[in-house]
Order: C-alpha cells, then sequence, then structure tokens
C-alpha cells in the first residue's frame, strides 16, 4: 500500500545553517502524526518544505504517489493538502463566509462559487463558526482566527491536513474546544499532521509521534514509546518544563 | 435574464449616457460626458488591479496609448475601416500586457508599481523613436477618415457611442469579475497573496489574467478617443498625469468597488470641467485632486463608497 505522504531524505538549508537533514517519514491514510522538537527543531520548515513554500535541496516529496517535490503551493493544494498557519493568515477584509470560500473554491475539488458556499459553511460549522459568517475576518479574537484557519483549510476538503500550532495562544476552554474539533475532522477520514508544544494535548491527540531536533529525527513511535525515550527527555533538558511534562504522562499511564 | 439589481443600474446608466446628449442635439454636454467615459473606463479597468487584486499599476495609461497608436495608424496608413482597427488594437495590447504581465508580476508594492511606470516610459521612447507611427510628432488624421462614418459631424457622435459601449462593457467586466469565481480568487490576492496561494489560488495566471483583462477596454477607448481627435503624440498618449488621475479616482471612489469608481469618475470629471473652466481655479485641477486625495486616505480609506456602506448599509446588498 503506498503511503499517503512520504518524505523521503529532503534536506534544506538556509545560508549554510541546516533547518532540515535526509529527513525521512510517512503518513498513512486518517492517521494522525505528532510532530514535537524543541524551537528551532525545523518542524515549521517541514511544513513549508511539504507544501510548496520551499523546495527541498535534496529528496523527494510524494503525496498519493505523486511527486510533489517543487511543485508551487497552489498545484498542491490541488492535491488535497491543505495547512494552517502558526501565525494566523487571515484575508482580512473580507468574511469567514467568504475566506472559507476561496479555500473550497480553490482546493482539491475545484468546486463552482455556489457549491464552494455550501461546503464552506459547512466546514466552518464544524469549528464552531457558523454563526459568525458575515463577521469580517479582522473582527474576529485570536482563538475565532485559529478556528477559521482551520476551517479555512477544511474548505478545501484536504486529504492530508498540516495543522501548525492551532493550540498554541488559547485559553484551556478554547483548547478544549478545538481538541473535539481535531478529533471530529479525522473521524471524517482526514489525515493530520499536527505541530504542537502542548505536550499532555499532543501526546492524547497523536496516533505516532516522530521527534525532530536541529532537523534531524530523533526518535519515531507511539506516544507512550517515545516519551520514554531517553534522548528524546535529554533533548528536553534545556527545556525542563515540557521534561517534566514528558515525565509526568508517562507516569499517568 | 439576470436577476441582480446591480444589472439594471448599469444599463440604466448606459441609456441615460447614449440619451442624454443625443435627445437636444447638445454637443457641449456630449464632449463633457465623453471624457467622463473615458475617465469611468480607465478607472474601471485600473481599479481590477489596483482595488481587487492590490497591485499598485501606475502606468495604467500605456494602454490607452498603445491602443490609440495602433488604432490610429491602421485607420489612417493601412485604411482599415475603423471597427477593425479598434479591434486590432484591443487585441494587440491585451497580448502585450500579458507578456509584460508574466515579467513585471513577479515584482510586488513599490517594485511593481515602479516598473509600471518604467513599461509607460520604455514604450513613449519607443513610440517617439519609431519612424512608421511619425516619431516624436506622431500622426495626424485627414478629415477624410471621417467618410466611412457619414463625414465629422455624424463620426463625432458615433465615436462618442462607441465610448459610452466601452464605458458599459467596463462597468459590466468589473461587476461580472467581482461576482465570480475568479474574481474572489483576485480579491484574495489582494488580502495575502501568499496565503491565498497555499489555498491553491494559481496567483501567477490569475494576475496575469487581471492584468491582460484591464488592457483590452482601454485600448480600444485609446484607439476612440485618439481616433476623435484626429492627432496622436507619445507626449498625449502617454501622460503619466492622466494614469495619476486614473489611481485618484479609484480610491476616491472606492477601490475594490464598481459604483464608488464610476461614480468617483463622473464625479472627478464635473470637478475637473468646472475648475478648468473658472477663472480662480484655472491649471488647479492636479492641485485639487492631490489634496482631495490626502483627505480621501487620510479619513475616509474606503473612498465615497466605502463611507456610503457605512452610513447605509443596505446599499452593500445592491451597489457592488
Amino acid at each position: 500500500m503506498i503511503a499517503l505522504l512520504e518524505v523521503d531524505e529532503v534536506s534544506k538549508s538556509f545560508g549554510g545553517v541546516q533547518a532540515i537533514g535526509e529527513l525521512s517519514f510517512a503518513v498513512q491514510g486518517g492517521e494522525i502524526l505528532g510532530l514535537i522538537g524543541p524551537n528551532g527543531a525545523g518542524k515549521s520548515t517541514l511544513f513549508n518544505l511539504i507544501n510548496g513554500v520551499f523546495a527541498p535541496e535534496v529528496g523527494r516529496i510524494r503525496f498519493r504517489g505523486i511527486d510533489i517535490t517543487r511543485q508551487p503551493p497552489y498545484r498542491i493544494a490541488r492535491h488535497g493538502l491543505s495547512r494552517t498557519h502558526q501565525i494566523v493568515q487571515p484575508l482580512t477584509s473580507m468574511t469567514v463566509l467568504e475566506n472559507c470560500t476561496v479555500g473550497a473554491c480553490f482546493g482539491r475539488e475545484n468546486l463552482p462559487l455556489a457549491r464552494a458556499r455550501e461546503v464552506a459553511r459547512g466546514a466552518a460549522a464544524v469549528v464552531g463558526l457558523e454563526d459568525r459568517l458575515g463577521t469580517p475576518a479582522s473582527q474576529l479574537t485570536i482563538a475565532g482566527k485559529k478556528r477559521l484557519e482551520l476551517a479555512r483549510a477544511l474548505s478545501a476538503q484536504p486529504l492530508l491536513l498540516l495543522l501548525d500550532e492551532v493550540l498554541a495562544g488559547l485559553n484551556p476552554t478554547e483548547i478544549e474546544h478545538m481538541i473535539a474539533v481535531i478529533r471530529r475532522i479525522r473521524e471524517r477520514g482526514i489525515a493530520i499532521v499536527i505541530i504542537e508544544h502542548l505536550m499532555q494535548a499532543i501526546m492524547t491527540l497523536s496516533d505516532r509521534i516522530i521527534v525532530l531536533n536541529s532537523g534531524e529525527k530523533l526518535a519515531e513511535g507511539l506516544p507512550s514509546v517515545v516519551a520514554r525515550n531517553p534522548r528524546v527527555i535529554e533533548a528536553y533538558l534545556g527545556d525542563p518544563a515540557p521534561a517534566a511534562e514528558l515525565h509526568g504522562h508517562r507516569q499517568h499511564e | 435574464m439576470p436577476r441582480r439589481p446591480f444589472f439594471w443600474i448599469i444599463a440604466l446608466v448606459i441609456t441615460v449616457f447614449a440619451l442624454a446628449p443625443a435627445i437636444g442635439n447638445d454637443v457641449q454636454m456630449r464632449e463633457s460626458l465623453l471624457l467622463a467615459a473615458v475617465y469611468i473606463t480607465l478607472a474601471s479597468n485600473l481599479n481590477l488591479m489596483l482595488g481587487y487584486a492590490g497591485y499598485v499599476n501606475f502606468g495604467s495609461i500605456v494602454f490607452f496609448g498603445l491602443g490609440g497608436y495602433i488604432c490610429v495608424y491602421l485607420v489612417s496608413a493601412q485604411n482599415w475601416p475603423l471597427a477593425a482597427g479598434l479591434l486590432a488594437a484591443g487585441i494587440g495590447v491585451s497580448a502585450l500586457a500579458f507578456l509584460f504581465g508574466l515579467g513585471v508580476l513577479r515584482l510586488r508594492g513599490a517594485f511593481f508599481a515602479l516598473a509600471t511606470i518604467g513599461i509607460n516610459e520604455a514604450v513613449q521612447a519607443f513610440v517617439s523613436n519609431f519612424e512608421p507611427w511619425g516619431g516624436s510628432s506622431g500622426i495626424y488624421l485627414s478629415t477624410e477618415v471621417f467618410q466611412p462614418l457619414g463625414g465629422p459631424g455624424q463620426a463625432l457622435w458615433i465615436v462618442y457611442f462607441l465610448l459610452v459601449a466601452v464605458m458599459g462593457l467596463s462597468l459590466f467586466l468589473s461587476y461580472t469579475i467581482k461576482t465570480s469565481k475568479f474574481g474572489l480568487g483576485l480579491l484574495a490576492i489582494g488580502q495575502n497573496e501568499d496565503a491565498t496561494a497555499i489555498l491553491g489560488v494559481p496567483t501567477p495566471l490569475y494576475k496575469a489574467l487581471a492584468y491582460t483583462a484591464s488592457a483590452f477596454l482601454p485600448a480600444i477607448a485609446g484607439g476612440l478617443y485618439f481616433f476623435k481627435s484626429a492627432f496622436i503624440q507619445p507626449s498625449y498618449a502617454f501622460d503619466l498625469s492622466l494614469s495619476t488621475e486614473a489611481m485618484v479616482i479609484t480610491i476616491l471612489g472606492g477601490q475594490g468597488t464598481v459604483t464608488g469608481v464610476a461614480l468617483g469618475a463622473y464625479l472627478y470629471e464635473e470637478l475637473r470641467g468646472f475648475l478648468l473652466t473658472s477663472e480662480a481655479f484655472s491649471h488647479f485641477q492636479l492641485v485639487i485632486a492631490g489634496t482631495l486625495l490626502l483627505i480621501t486616505v487620510l479619513f475616509f480609506p474606503g473612498g465615497l463608497m466605502g463611507w456610503i456602506y457605512s452610513r447605509f448599509p443596505r446599499t452593500q446588498r445592491v451597489l457592488e
């Protein structure tokens, strides 16, 4: 069986500094893959390589068996690969519905306008923005803008969703809501790769975890196994809080 | 049959433009409305780039001037009928715009704006040295070119009606694009181009198509305008101040709106006519335009239409 996404020996450096080094992994259909690692480990760069914002110097990226390396972002989106941004990127003076309609119009299905509006409404409802459809994106709260990112990516009816810190900056109630939304998305059969700093959240959400450090894969496996990996704990030692959280998670089991 | 009321509003505007001067055979009103139609055409098409895609095309007048040259040359030196000359102007200039567009649309912000001025200056310099087009002294038409249209008197009316038609098509084009999927993609590019590309909008193609579309009708308007003047010269055809006026109109009226830009163009032409004829303000129209622009940008960033929308929110449903 072909994996949904295959990253094969991919490398990328900026001005001689290696951001991603010979990284390989695969994402299977319907799974949630968690991506963790210290700041600057190359997580967001990896997303930018997968969806075509950057081109890797070496290596191939395949989506559903099709080579998408070096394709521009708008072509990759058409294959059914959507993403959210760590720093929200709303189309500010457009409404919530218009934002999502753009996603639906130009996503995997390449829908006509009227049909796209229907899909957009559905996606807004999934994240709980159904009563804000006419609100300009600029007037949403941070939590609202994060949901909009997710709704817009969903509107494209993707097969794989890249989520870049959708929980960052949210309060505990909002985080709970967002986690429920992510679960609901997975139930629809959409595979997810999620970058997150909240250990508790990512450990419970993910089927599998990859730990990145300095652009290289430090560990890969089930959340419970990765959390016990001494190299992972060591990588986080410079940052004691997540290490303690990892430790705590291990003891909860 | 289109259901939206805006379609009928545009149809009404065209009818009024066509009938108002024709009923009383009012030549003075015709000349004033002809200029208004030219301004509306230039500003509406500029709006496709400036208001929709968010790209500041400072040299949009190059389409008008080049269209004028192609048409005038074909009609005078090659004895083409006016209609064929106009069509050739529209198609030729659009094709050139597509080629230019693929190159300069890689630039953004101030660099794009500068490049568009550069295109205009380069074309002007080329035409000034292009002997078949008369070089810097330009082309003069003899009155004989008006004969196929029934003599100069009737020809001026025909040109006027054609220009009103071009204006109407410009408004329909703006409206059709704005309410289409293509328009949604353009408006998204105007908001955040990088995020829009990630959402799947083929941004380079869309920008090039918008640039090409914004060249077609101004080129035909240029053909008509300079045919009517019976005279074309590089310094008139590629006059950057007309470019600037089109930008002022678009921002005054409300970028991205169809109604605002048309209204802005009409009011600007009226004001300009008033200033030119009044003794105190003669030749001050650009000073006044600059002051108005400053006030708009500082206090009414949405322009005239933005102000109307905020005062009367219901108008948003009817007026695009």
